[in-house]
């Protein structure tokens, strides 16, 4: 086996071992879209949501949960972590470049977040027949530009954050107005228009946006992806930029 | 040619001067031991020469490499066991060692290290679950597995109990008789006298000595102390005469006689010819630990 790997591999093993990474980034979202899919209004079809019903809603939420979850939160304090305590700088001194480690903290991630995306919407399909995304293509885009922007803010994040404290917290900090714009308490369909507008330039509200046009079979409108790599350029900017590889 | 060459280091943090003008070199198939108080610069040092950190001034090479500038060579040869603990807390001992033997092209055969390092029934253990001396080991198996040509050991034997230091020691010794260099980093004098075959003295960020354990000891003026209770009343300016001894003082019933050269002899001698016992006599000679706090000391104390 190669050497990256063999590091995927062990970061992917302990990433399991985790027990709360794994609870809320892995069992909490399809276990939230049971619970909500469980409740006979969320399962009627809203004419102030365009048709929609609640349920359908909330499969591109529970997405952006785990991906601002895993990306915004696990990763950066991890990422941290290695830092305060000198793995990378032990990793430094062998032939493997410490960059590998990254990269395979994000390749972890990028799993962790297309095994719940998969069943997601399985479950949303099966359970409670939401429909598969009608462009899967637009779908397949708009993911790719939520990972990279999600996964350049939380590059971010363990760049500028100077300890794993400050990192976990700034974590955290964001999650909630990331989950608030994604619609997590109020999908975005049913927000005032203002606020609407100001979700739609938030990468979680363009991110739900994207998803739920490319779900219903539109290709995702350009306004929103443009959001997404706008932040995904200039979080991974200044990620790169300010990154350190010793405490 | 030396296997590491230093030459005027010069490393500085901010304003803090860390380390300067510190030179040496280290000959294949030497144990080296650098010395030095807390923050003397010995680990600034070692990392500058595993390339871990960049220097201000000076020049090095690791095996004919710079390890900034040639960094990928110097990585494949030279193995390090850092100062800090480095792994993550939730990784096992066997998936360290395989994680560090998958860096290399390489590696050496890890069943047989950590056989030889006594951690194999500790195989499946997390590494926050390992006692302290377990972790040292297992970071010297990390620093081994890549069958390094030189390892660098920051102090490997800070927190081990007696029995594991002297196991390390043995260690050290089989390593070093496989052909691998070593640079030793230690606060022990008893480790550096009994391993090194020449040590760096650093205090302050400068060399302050280099030399073997022997010839350090010896830099140290070679005055010794003789303690005993003599077994009648004795004619102190009787002794100070001798031409050995240097001085004289009362210690409630005992004597204490320093002096150089011959002075044991002189003084028994004098005190048998006035009929006079020396009892329960003891000497002290300079010890590496002698030298090593004269030439860390800052003030200019009286030995
Ligand atoms: N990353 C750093 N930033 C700023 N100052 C540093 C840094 N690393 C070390 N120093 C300072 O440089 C000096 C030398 O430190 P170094 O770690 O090399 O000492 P040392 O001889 O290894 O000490 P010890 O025996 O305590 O391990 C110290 O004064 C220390 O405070
Ligand atoms: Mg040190």
């Amino acid at each position: 086996m190669s050497s990256f790997a063999v590091l995927v591999r062990t970061e992917a093993k302990l990433f399991l071992r985790e027990p709360m990474a794994v609870l809320w980034a892995i069992a909490f979202p399809p276990l939230l879209l049971v619970i909500l899919g469980c409740v006979p209004a969320f399962r009627v079809h809203q004419h102030e949501l365009g048709g929609l019903r609640v349920i359908d809603l909330y499969v591109p939420i529970m997405i952006l949960f785990v991906v601002a979850m895993t990306a915004v939160n696990t990763l950066p304090g991890a990422i941290s972590l290695y830092r305060e305590r000198g793995v990378l700088r032990r990793l430094a001194t062998t032939p493997m470049p410490a960059s590998r480690l990254l990269l395979a903290q994000v390749v972890v991630n990028v799993a962790v977040e297309v095994l719940v995306l998969l069943l997601v919407v399985a479950i949303g399909r099966i359970g409670f027949g939401v429909a598969l995304p009608r462009a899967p293509l637009g779908y397949l885009v708009a993911f790719l530009l939520v990972l990279c922007a999600m996964l350049a803010l939380g590059m971010m994040v363990a760049a500028v954050a100077p300890n794993t404290k400050v990192s976990n917290a700034l974590g955290m900090i964001l999650f909630f107005p990331l989950m608030f714009f994604a619609g997590l308490w109020l999908p975005v369909a049913a927000m005032p228009a203002t606020l609407r507008h100001i979700a739609e330039f938030t990468p979680s509200g363009a991110a739900t946006q994207a998803l739920g046009d490319a779900a219903a079979g539109s290709w995702p409108g350009w306004v929103h992806l443009v959001v997404l790599a706008g932040y995904a350029v200039v979080f991974g900017t200044v990620a790169v930029r300010s990154f350190r590889w010793d405490s | 040619m030396p296997v590491i060459e230093v030459r005027g280091l010069r490393k500085t943090y901010g304003e803090k001067v860390a380390v300067d003008d510190v030179s040496f070199d280290v000959a294949q198939g030497e144990i080296f031991g650098i010395l030095g108080p807390n923050g003397a610069g010995k680990t600034t040092t070692v990392e500058c020469v595993s390339g871990l950190r960049s220097r201000d001034a000076g020049t090095i090479r690791v095996l004919g490499a710079d390890p900034r500038a040639e960094r990928d060579q110097v990585r494949r040869v030279l193995g390090a066991q850092l100062q800090e603990s480095a792994l993550p807390d939730k990784i096992t001992v066997v998936e360290a060692l395989k994680l560090y033997a998958s860096c290399y092209r390489e590696p050496a055969d890890w069943r047989a290290l950590v056989e030889r390092l006594g951690l194999t029934d500790r195989l499946r253990t997390r590494y926050q679950k390992l006692s302290g001396g377990q972790k040292q080991r297992l970071a010297i198996a990390l620093a081994l597995i890549g069958r390094p040509r030189i390892a660098v050991l920051d102090e490997l034997t800070t927190g081990l109990d007696p029995q594991a230091r002297r196991d390390t020691w043995n260690l050290i010794e089989e390593i070093r008789a496989d052909g691998v260099t070593i640079l030793l980093v230690t606060h022990f004098m008893e480790e550096a006298a009994r391993l090194c075959d020449r040590v760096a003295v650093i205090n302050a960020g400068r060399l302050a000595a280099l030399d073997t354990p022997d010839g350090l000891v010896s830099t140290v003026d070679d005055s010794q102390q003789i303690r005993f209770r003599p077994s009648k009343p004795v004619d102190t300016a009787l002794l100070a005469a001798l031409p050995g001894v240097t001085s004289i003082r009362r210690d409630g019933a005992e004597l204490l006689v320093s002096g150089t050269g011959n002075v044991l002899a002189e003084v028994v001698g004098t005190l048998a010819a006035a009929g006079i016992l020396a009892e329960h006599l003891r000497m002290d000679s300079a010890s590496l630990d002698d030298a090593y706090l004269a030439l860390t000391s800052n003030t200019e104390g009286e030995q």
